[in-house]
């Protein structure tokens, strides 16, 4: 049951629509719809991926963002340089609690940040010879890092540098791979187009390198591919599909290494958790050598299960059974999570805008704690996003795309959520407005929230979010209803 | 002119991938599907028609080809 039928949330809609002037109207309103369930395809219902409108907020980022924060930031191994001014690097570094093992600054350099800090002489002159002057300079103070990655940020583009030269000139000296990345932040419409750039470098740089070496292989090899390990979201997903069996060669790139990548063209399938950023090199691999590929969703025991067997589907008895197992063990400690939180959170209507994949991979673990999601949206997202995010919501939700402030604003006016779940920017707004809020994109400094391990915090966050007390005294005391106030004397 | 991507989709039918677009869709109809002869018009079910210069069909999928974009939408 939807918060509103299908016809209010059109109205809505078009309420929403009416203070923008007529040519913005036209335009938004092709990124507004309402669910549909019996839909096959979005395509007629919702744009999406087009140049944000000038004049509105939108909440989205840059090819930057999407190249060096999302694919090669959380590779630990390699130095990834954020080529450019410094403000880029300095203000994505280690916002995106991609967790690691290792001790920063020896032998891994997550949350580290190297930058060539332009300055005005690198515009005039070029920063080529900076940087390969700071690419020797690393080697010398870090000398084991096993790679360099050049992410490029918008002048570097726009003076025309020659990365790649010095890419090249600089992996002879150093007997190491040095990737150029061009992920200039003004390439496409947001942050999407940085992650397919980030694979098609990973594919012409990084995959094949060891094409032909011998890897011990065994016929339960696996990579994860799309996991950040936001809060350890990877190590919770690996340890289940090690328990049924499958051995993971690699994880992509949450706590993963170059070594992981190199390797990853010996797997059996390719498991991909965020279909958005890494669906591009899971299609090249499928091609160049064989390896089929699946999305899979770790969000929620419902989905976990169904995930878990449709992973061993693709192998022999052993790894069926180990699934089986694997849902059993862990069936009694999810039936108390949500016979503890279910009670508390049971019909609150939650209102997400988020990213690449957890628009819609979320909604089946709001489901188990009986939450419901009353509206959903991506930034970034493409249509073959939105055909999957279809069949996930219910009829009659709201569904919106590379969403505005005022929009949003309005939507949550409007619906009333019990709990928000969006991004950083987003945040004290909705505090301001008095909504409990979590912070989604990395999880509201809690986690991990995939695989089992994960459900039990995700539940624990959303009742602590939800049933705050604070929420209530969010109002000023001038602007309370008078009538409360008279009973109040009264 | 594309490079287009024909794979095998979940449902065993065809499938469309154009990278550069990053269009992902299902392929309704394919002009000619026999070993020898593969290709021509492929209809897509976006309403798009693209078409594949006829050649042996690939040994496995998915492949990539060159294809040229007759009508629809892109």
């Amino acid at each position: 049951m939807a918060a509103l039928t299908r016809e209010e949330t059109e109205s809505l809609i078009q309420e929403v629509l009416e203070v923008y002037p007529e040519k913005a109207r036209k335009d938004r309103s092709k990124h507004l719809m309402v669910n549909d369930k019996s839909l096959e395809s979005s395509k007629k219902c919702i744009t999406s991926n087009r140049k944000s409108m000038p004049g509105v907020m939108t909440m989205r980022g840059c090819a930057y963002a999407g190249s060096k924060g999302v694919v090669w930031g959380p590779i630990k191994d390699i130095i990834s340089i954020s080529h450019g001014p410094i403000g880029c690097g300095q203000y994505s570094r280690a916002g995106r609690r991609a967790y690691y093992v290792g001790t920063t600054g020896v032998d891994v350099y997550g949350d580290m940040c190297f930058t060539s800090d332009f300055q005005e002489k690198d515009i005039v002159f070029g920063g080529d010879k900076k940087l390969s002057k700071l690419i020797s300079e690393i080697e010398v103070l870090f000398p084991l890092n096993k790679g360099i990655s050049i992410q490029s940020e918008c002048p570097v583009g726009l003076i025309g540098d020659d990365i790649e030269a010095v890419a090249k000139k600089s992996a002879v000296e150093l007997g190491k791979p040095v990737v150029p990345v061009r992920c200039e932040g003004f390439r496409g419409v947001s942050q999407s187009l940085g992650h397919h750039i980030a694979n098609d470098s990973v594919r012409d740089w990084i995959l094949s390198n060891r094409d032909g070496q011998p890897f011990e292989k065994t016929p339960y090899d696996v990579a994860i591919l799309g996991d950040y390990n936001i809060g350890g979201d990877a190590w919770s997903s690996r340890i289940l599909l090690e328990e049924m069996g499958l051995r993971v060669v690699a994880q992509w790139s949450g706590d993963g290494t170059l070594a992981e990548m190199e390797n990853t063209p010996n797997v059996k399938l390719n498991l991909l958790h965020c279909y958005r950023s890494m669906n591009y090199i899971s299609r090249h691999m499928e091609e160049k050598y064989g390896i089929p590929w699946m999305e899979f969703n770790f969000f929620g025991p419902t989905k976990i299960k169904e995930s878990l067997r449709a992973i061993a589907a693709h192998f022999d008895d052993t790894i069926k059974e180990g699934a089986e197992r694997v849902i059993a063990k862990y069936t009694p400690a999810m039936d108390a999570v949500i016979a503890k939180y279910r009670p508390r959170l049971e019909g609150k209507k939650v209102m997400l805008y988020i990213g690449g994949l957890r628009p819609r991979h979320v909604v089946g673990a709001y489901e188990d704690l009986g939450m419901e999601v009353v509206g959903t949206g991506y930034e970034f997202a493409h249509n073959d996003d939105y055909d999957r995010t279809i069949k996930e919501m219910g009829d009659a939700t709201l569904i919106y795309d590379d969403a505005t402030g005022h929009e949003l604003d309005e939507f949550a006016k409007t619906l009333k959520p019990d709990l928000i779940g969006s991004g950083i920017k987003e945040k004290y707004v909705f505090h301001k407005m008095g909504f409990p809020f979590r912070q989604l994109h990395s999880w509201d400094y809690s986690g991990p929230y995939h695989g089992y391990d994960g459900f039990a915090v995700f539940a624990k966050d959303m009742d602590l979010t939800v049933n705050n007390p604070c929420w209530k005294m969010l109002q000023a005391p001038w602007q309370k209803p008078v009538a409360e106030e008279l009973e109040k004397a009264a | 002119m594309a490079n287009i991507m024909i794979r095998r989709a979940a449902n065993g039918e065809y499938g469309f991938y154009l990278p550069k677009r990053d269009i992902e869709d299902s392929i309704l109809s394919m002009e000619f599907d026999t070993p020898e002869k593969w290709g021509g018009e492929i209809r897509l079910g976006n309403g798009g028609v693209y078409y594949i210069e006829p050649q042996a069909a690939p040994a496995r999928l998915p492949y990539s080809v060159r294809a040229r974009r007759v009508d629809g939408v892109e």
